[in-house]
C-alpha cells in the first residue's frame, strides 16, 4: 500500500521514499488509534521494502512531533478495571507497541525522525527507533515518566542506553527535565540540527542521498550498525508492568488527566 | 559579560519579538504568565528560544515556581 490516510497519520511512498505524517490533535498522542495505524504501517512492510530506501517520520501538527503516550485514554481505559484485567491490558498495549518500534528499528530501509517542537516519552522512544534524528533548533526532548511514578514503557532506556550509554541518559531520566536540540546533538541524540521550521526539508535531502547507495548492502550494514536490545525491551515491559501496579501510579495518572491548567508539560 | 540588566533586558527583547507584542511593553516585574496568557507548549518554545539566544542550557526545573523576567534573568544570569 504505497499510499494511507488515517484518521491518526498518512504515509505516501515517492522515488524510494516513505514519508509517515503523525497529525493527531491535539499532540500526536500515541494510544490505541495511532497504535492500530503503525501496525498497519508495518503490515505493509512487506510490499514497500523492496522499493524503499528511505522512511521520513514527521509531524503535521504545529508545536510538536509527539508529546507522548495517551495518558487520558490510558487512564480512562485503566481505571475502571479491576486490577488484573488492568495490568494485563497493559501489557497486551506494550507489546504490541514493542512490536511496532522493533519492526521499526530493524526495518531495512533508513528511517529518519524529522522533529520539531515537543518530543517526549513515547514520542521520544518512536523517534529513537529510527537510525537518524533530524531536530529543528526549537525542538525539546524529555523523558517525564519519572513525574508518574513510571520509566519509559516503549523502549526508550534500552535505546537510548544503546546509543548514547552515558550519564547523560541518567540526568534525562532522573530529572524528568527536557533538553534543547542544540545539547541533544552535542550528546548525540541527534545526528543534524535544522533551522526552525527546516527538519523535514533536511530530512528529504538527506534521504536523496542515501537513496543514491546499494540497498544490499545498506540493510547489511545497519543490522551490523544497531542491534535491537531485544532482552532489555522485554525486561523493560516486565518492569513498567510491576511499577504501573503501584496504586501511586493511577493517582498521578488520575492528577494529570484532572489538571485541566495550560501547563501539562511542564515539570 | 552581560550584567544582570542586560540579560533582563534581552529577555524582555526576546519575549516582546516571540509573541510578537511591541518593544517596550514588558516590563521585569511583569508576571509572564498572566501578562502573555501562555501554556505549557508556548513556555517550552521560550526556553528554546532563550537557550539558544544565551548559548546556555537551562533546565526546567530551575525555573519551577518563576513566574516574572526578572527573577527568569537571575536564572539565565548563573549559567551565563
Amino acid at each position: 500500500m504505497k499510499t494511507f490516510a488515517g484518521k491518526t497519520l498518512r504515509w505516501e511512498w515517492r522515488e524510494g521514499v516513505i514519508e509517515l505524517t503523525l497529525d493527531h490533535a491535539p499532540a500526536n498522542e500515541i494510544g490505541t488509534a495511532m497504535l492500530a495505524e503503525l501496525e498497519q504501517f508495518v503490515a505493509a512492510f512487506g510490499a514497500l521494502v523492496p522499493e524503499t530506501s528511505v522512511c521520513i517520520i514527521s509531524s503535521a501538527r504545529k508545536s510538536l512531533f509527539s508529546a507522548g503516550a495517551d495518558l487520558r485514554e490510558l487512564y480512562r481505559g485503566a481505571a475502571p478495571l479491576p486490577e488484573k484485567e488492568r495490568l494485563s491490558g497493559i501489557r497486551n498495549f506494550l507489546e504490541r507497541i514493542h512490536a511496532v518500534l522493533n519492526a521499526l528499528d530493524a526495518a531495512p530501509f533508513v528511517t529518519i525522525a524529522a522533529v520539531h517542537g515537543v518530543c517526549f516519552g513515547g514520542g521520544l522512544e518512536l523517534a529513537l527507533a529510527c537510525d537518524i534524528i533530524i531536530a529543528d533548533k526549537m525542538a525539546r526532548f524529555a523523558f517525564p515518566e519519572l513525574r508518574l511514578g513510571l520509566i519509559p514503557g516503549f523502549g526508550g532506556i534500552p535505546r537510548l542506553k544503546r546509543d548514547l550509554g552515558n550519564a547523560f541518559v541518567r540526568d534525562l531520566f532522573f530529572t524528568g527535565r527536557t533538553v534543547n536540540a542544540a545539547r541533544a546533538q552535542a550528546v548525540g541524540l541527534v545526528a543534524q540540527l535544522a533551522g526552525e521550521g527546516e527538519a523535514l526539508r533536511i530530512a528529504r535531502s538527506t534521504a536523496a542521498q542515501i537513496t543514491k547507495f546499494d540497498s544490499v548492502t545498506r540493510a547489511a550494514a545497519k543490522k551490523f550498525i544497531k542491534r535491537v536490545p531485544h532482552d532489555e525491551l522485554r525486561r523493560e515491559i516486565d518492569l513498567f508492568c510491576e511499577l504501573f501496579a503501584r496504586p501511586a501510579v493511577m493517582a498521578a495518572l488520575e492528577k494529570f488527566v484532572e489538571d485541566s491548567g495550560p501547563m501539562p508539560y511542564l515539570p | 559579560m552581560r550584567t544582570l540588566e542586560q540579560t533582563t533586558q534581552e529577555v524582555l527583547d526576546l519575549a516582546a519579538r516571540h509573541f510578537q507584542l511591541p518593544a517596550g511593553s514588558l516590563a521585569p516585574a511583569d508576571d509572564f504568565f498572566k501578562k502573555l496568557g501562555i501554556d505549557s507548549l508556548q513556555t517550552l518554545e521560550m526556553l528554546s528560544r532563550i537557550e539558544n539566544h544565551f548559548g546556555i542550557e537551562l533546565p526546567d526545573y530551575e525555573v519551577q515556581g518563576v513566574s516574572d523576567f526578572r527573577t527568569l534573568a537571575e536564572r539565565i544570569q548563573s549559567r551565563l
